[in-house]
């Protein structure tokens, strides 16, 4: 018994569990502080919930579930692009590809399902905070940091929409995107964008909107595809990772999940 | 308030202090006196602020730049379209409708060129010849031979672009002009080949 004590003494002390851990055993209020403070992952969340905080019944755990779910896209998202190729040739087939011959065909169903799951989940903890008044002061700018992430969600389905290049896709983003076309002063259709020219040459046209910033090109094609892709895989989730870390550190610094009044 | 040490130093180039002295050499601060003046920082300061906001709005600028490609890979905005003779009445030329997205249509007395971009959302309809309509297979609107629409929710008829008959006898189609008929713009010559 001793010499087994003695062992876990001698790991705890090695250098290469103090470097790991650089507290003792969370088995006191500042230890377990210490696990949160000291950890740059962990500290975005609070060091003490509330009862009521880890009640499905209040949280429904619709923000943790929106989360997961971006790490499931994530994750199956990595993995599609080891197999698909963005472009006009080969984008369909390498969604044929991963659906008839690659191992696991159900890589791409668990993505887009993910991505239905993730919108739904979204939009479920938008309602929970909304009908448990958490949008309110103190809390009332991280409820315009989830807003932006909720938009952000919602461009990320938009986007994902393009990639298998069908017939659906093609016309999906084609009705989509004319929406910009109406951009005040930045689409060519959109009220103001009249005003903006210098004699006879219109400075908005169709050449050099905003919906041709968004598409590369007067309609939806190849620059699109790419363009799309690029914003998917790596604009997106990146802004949106930053805003998640800013959200989650907010609830911390905001006094934890709210409780019922 | 009489304490001599908490007053500030009274001239930008006072005497001093033991720990400047340590942080700046045996010179302290005198090192420094005709060189930058604590107020003559400032404007530097201001400058730098400026300069660098300036060089981030540039590359902002540019960056946004970049996303406009000075060179297209989509086919050009006009066309010619064959001989004048080729049309026949009643009928609808669809060889250039996936390449250039215009139907160009004849009938008794005029040649014009109908743009294959639904109204309702921006689809692409087809022509059904056994119905004589165009069907657009998104929303189901529909539209007449000439464009006109008829059902559906499209709230207006298809738009025609400039069509006209070039030096060489061809026709040609310059979709860089758009007419549409509710603004009446179908009357113009510019929209139709007179064909009679």
């Amino acid at each position: 018994m001793s010499r087994l004590a003695n062992v876990k003494k001698s790991i705890a002390r090695s250098q290469l569990w103090t470097a790991f851990f650089r507290h003792g055993y969370p088995d006191t209020d500042r230890n377990r502080v210490l696990v949160i403070m000291s950890n740059v992952l962990l500290h975005l969340h609070p060091v003490k919930v509330r009862k009521s905080g880890v009640k499905m019944k209040y949280t429904w755990c619709a923000g943790g579930l929106s989360f997961f779910l971006f790490l499931l896209e994530t994750i199956t998202g990595l993995l599609l692009m080891f197999y698909y190729r963005p472009t006009i040739e080969y984008a369909y087939v390498d969604i044929i590809d991963l659906r008839e011959q690659v191992p696991l065909g159900i890589m791409r169903e668990l993505h887009r399902w993910g991505a239905h799951a993730m919108v739904i989940a979204v939009w479920v903890h938008m309602f929970r905070v909304f009908m448990t008044g958490s949008y309110k002061p103190p809390r009332e700018f991280n409820w315009n940091v989830g807003v932006i992430l909720l938009v952000l969600t919602l461009l990320l389905s938009f986007t994902g929409y393009l990639l298998p290049w069908d017939q659906l896709a093609i016309w999906a983003i084609t009705v989509g995107s004319n929406m910009a076309r109406a951009t005040p002063f930045l689409g060519h259709e959109g009220p103001g964008a009249a005003l903006l020219r210098v004699g006879d040459v219109s400075l908005v046209h169709i050449g050099d909107d905003v919906r041709f910033a968004l598409l590369g090109g007067r309609f939806v094609g190849a620059g699109t595809l790419l363009r799309f892709y690029v914003l998917h895989c790596v604009a997106i989730p990146l802004i949106a990772g930053f805003g998640m870390a800013i959200h989650f550190w907010r609830v911390r610094k905001d006094g934890g999940i709210s409780g019922p009044l | 308030m009489t304490d001599s040490r908490q007053s500030p130093p009274t001239s930008p180039t006072a005497a001093p202090t033991r720990r400047a002295e340590n942080i700046l050499g045996a010179e302290g601060l005198s090192g420094l006196r005709g060189k930058t003046s604590r107020r003559g920082f400032f404007p530097w300061l201001g400058l730098a602020w400026v300069s660098i906001t300036a060089g981030f709005a540039m590359l902002a600028g540019v960056s946004l730049r970049f996303l406009f490609p000075n060179v297209l890979f989509e086919p050009p905005s006009t066309f010619k379209a064959g001989f004048p003779s080729e049309y026949e009445v009643g009928a609808v030329d669809e060889r250039f409708k996936s390449k250039f997205g215009v139907w160009i249509v004849r009938d008794e007395a005029t040649l014009f060129a109908l743009s294959t971009i639904c109204t309702h959302l921006g689809c692409t309809p087809n022509w059904l010849g056994g119905e004589q309509k165009f069907k657009c297979p998104c929303h189901g609107s529909g539209f007449y031979i000439d464009g006109m629409n008829f059902e559906g929710p499209a709230p207006r008829p298809l738009e025609r672009y400039k069509i006209y008959v070039a030096d060489d006898g061809q026709v040609v189609v310059d979709k860089n002009s758009k007419y549409q008929w509710e603004k009446g713009q179908w009357d113009n010559p510019e929209s139709f080949v007179s064909m009679a």
